[in-house]
């Protein structure tokens, strides 16, 4: 059987919709506002349905021009790797410090792209992420947070 | 007026904000350039930089980007026929022919001069009109702002969707709810935070920008198997040819100009509409207007043709801060992203913008005049040398965009949830955009999403819980009036079409 994947967005959305629908009547309101014309619930419950009234529609009438993904051109390796890289840099960024994880991030990013050009990955790693330190932190004085940095020496 | 100007000149002659403009230009036309990656990526990836800078140093640092991306993209469909924004996508119909004839230095010098003075003159209209139109809705009140931003959503999402008007209100109403997130502004009940102190004070603009925009499209490169910059590596020195204009077109774009920078501004000062719809306009109206023997030439390189959407796309980038800086309320994707800036300044636009931050207003519309000519500058000599810088290959660019936005929101919150969440809506956008839901909506309804539930809080409250505040003014029933010709207009379209 062949779905279309635009449909199943739109019933994932409708699903999303009762849940946030149902979670919007959740919300607990002060007791002298519960009868009030317009309370921290009311907009919410509006959007609620708002969102059941057009993936609803979505769902029901045909679809004018579908959109054909070929899923066998798509890079989901590579996309998927990069994706978990940007995790492990997430993790590590406040225990570790901005210039490690972010150049070890920018590395990694190249290599795993398929660049090995080894002079130029580091050049675009480890020197340019100190001078955009130099550029947020020295020159635009926006803090950073470098716990290795800090552990070396270099920052104060 | 005189006294705003001159006050407007002093904060935008600043060196500081000199170096801005031409900052702002040249990576925006960079950017530009690049297919795939459009102003509101541009500016998104800035608003790390402007966090080190008063509001309006930051402003004219991003409306640099936004003016210099869309003159990147005229250059990209000239030399390549690869768009780097939609709102150039008209240029190339009569650009990239004219290169192939081997006048591409003509074509580029044409978009050049047009976007010049279609910048310049709708500045002057923008000088004139932004301080009527903020008297005037000095006069609006809630529910006419309630109205507005329905307008504006339905717009966006009616002119932004390629024929996908449900999707892209589905995306619109995706925005609001998250908008919705964190803690009620007047009760502080918090909604939707699941216990999680991080969603407390609600998703930041910043995050959802740089993950819809910023990240995704990044990830939608690798994962399409795009290469934005291969394009470019074509891309010769030596058979640009000249770009001097002669007489005879000179003439021709004399007439074009003043016609297509009205649209342009026109259209551009219109909620949703914004540089794309403009310059295809212009385009048609210039098709019309010109005799036979000039309609001949239209698609085959003929200068009206290229003159009509690159002096319209850049008027619509300044009519598109007309309601921005007098409503409060950002007329496309673009003027959204600077909005949550602005808000992320403390400032809040709006009528009252030119009276309280005089120096903002006035030195945005000031800068405006300095970036054209920036750019210019810029365009001319220099263009086939940024051209060759983009032959950077994208095992770098997408690294390195990735880097910027992570970078964005780490010196923002200090926070890894916030990381998390962002590539977490990185990846859906990312899944979204592959079946053609657009994001603009989205980014205009979270920013409109406090906006609109303040002002219909108060309609509600003040008709004591009725609906009849929607036709009780008669601008707010015009307003909604309006709001319904667009669907039906757009259902109408839709249906003729099949």
């Amino acid at each position: 059987m062949n779905i279309n994947t635009t449909k199943v967005i739109s019933l994932l959305f409708f699903i999303f919709s009762v849940f946030y629908l149902y979670t919007a009547y959740q919300i607990q309101v002060f007791a002298f506002d519960e009868n009030a014309p317009f309370n921290a619930r009311t907009f919410p419950i509006y959007l609620g349905y708002a969102g059941l009234f057009f993936s609803g529609l979505k769902l029901i009438l045909p679809e004018p021009n579908t959109i054909k993904v070929d899923h066998k051109n798509l890079e989901y390796k590579k996309t998927a790797i990069l994706i978990v890289i940007a995790i492990i840099y997430g993790a590590t960024i406040l225990k570790v410090g901005y210039f490690l994880t972010t150049s070890l991030f920018l590395f990694s990013s190249y290599y795993f792209l398929g660049e090995r050009r080894w002079v130029l990955m580091f050049l675009l790693s480890f020197p340019f992420v100190a001078a955009f330190m130099y550029l947020l932190h020295g020159i635009l004085d926006i803090y950073l947070r470098d716990p290795f940095l800090q552990s070396i020496g270099v920052m104060g | 007026m005189i006294e705003g100007i001159l006050i407007g000149l002093t904060t935008a002659l600043t060196l500081q904000n000199i170096l801005m403009v031409m900052v702002g230009c040249f990576f925006g036309t960079i950017i530009g350039m690049l297919p795939g990656l459009g102003p509101m990526t541009a500016i998104a990836l800035m608003i790390p930089i402007t966090y080190g800078f008063d509001p309006a140093t930051g402003l004219i640092l991003m409306a640099g980007v936004y003016y210099g991306a869309v003159f990147g993209g005229s250059t990209s469909s000239i030399l390549l026929n690869a768009p780097g924004v939609p709102g150039t996508v008209a240029t190339s119909f009569d650009g990239y022919p004219m290169a192939q004839q081997g006048k591409a230095g003509k074509a580029l010098a044409i978009a050049a001069w047009s976007s010049f003075a279609g910048g310049t003159l709708s500045a002057i209209y923008l000088l004139f009109m932004a301080p009527s139109l903020s008297k005037v809705s000095l006069s609006f009140r809630s529910p006419d702002y309630f109205a507005l931003m329905i307008l504006g959503l339905t717009a966006i999402a009616a002119f932004s969707s390629k024929g996908q008007f449900l999707k892209a209100m589905m995306m619109v109403v995706l925005g609001l709810m998250l908008a919705s997130v964190g803690q009620d502004s007047l009760s502080d009940i918090t909604r939707f935070t699941f216990n999680n102190m991080n969603l407390t004070d609600g998703i930041s603009f910043v995050l959802v920008v740089m993950a819809t925009f910023a990240m995704s499209e990044a990830l939608t490169i690798i994962l399409k198997r795009n290469d934005p910059t291969s394009a470019a590596k074509q891309v010769s020195l030596t058979e640009l040819g000249s770009i001097k204009i002669n007489k005879e077109e000179r003439t021709k774009m004399y007439k074009t100009i003043p016609r297509s920078s009205v649209i342009g501004f026109l259209i551009g000062v219109l909620p949703g509409a914004g540089a794309t719809i403009a310059s295809f306009l212009a385009y048609g109206m210039e098709r019309n207007v010109v005799n036979d023997e000039e309609k001949e030439k239209f698609g085959k390189g003929s200068v009206n043709g290229l003159s009509a959407p690159e002096t319209a796309n850049n008027a619509a980038c300044s009519g598109s801060f007309v309601p921005m800086l007098t409503l409060g309320i950002p007329g496309s994707g673009t003027t959204a992203v600077m909005l949550g800036a602005l808000l992320g300044f403390g400032v809040q636009p709006g009528p009252r913008l030119y009276m309280t931050n005089p120096e903002i207003f006035w030195s945005i519309i000031m800068s405006m005049y300095i970036g054209m000519v920036i750019l210019l500058i810029l365009n001319l000599p220099l263009i086939p040398y940024i051209a060759r810088i983009l032959a950077v290959p994208k095992n770098y660019l997408i690294p390195l965009i990735l880097f910027f936005s992570i970078t964005g929101i780490y010196v923002m919150s200090f926070n890894n949830f916030d990381i998390y969440l962002m590539i977490g809506i990185a990846v859906v956008a990312t899944f979204m955009r592959l079946y053609d839901f657009p994001m603009p909506p989205l980014i205009l309804a979270f920013v409109l999403g406090g906006l609109m539930e303040e002002n219909l809080r108060r309609s509600l409250l003040l008709s004591n819980g009725s609906w009849e505040f929607l036709w009780d003014r008669t601008l707010t029933l015009c307003i909604l009036l309006t709001t319904i010709l667009i669907v039906v207009w757009h259902f109408y379209k839709t249906i003729i079409k099949k």
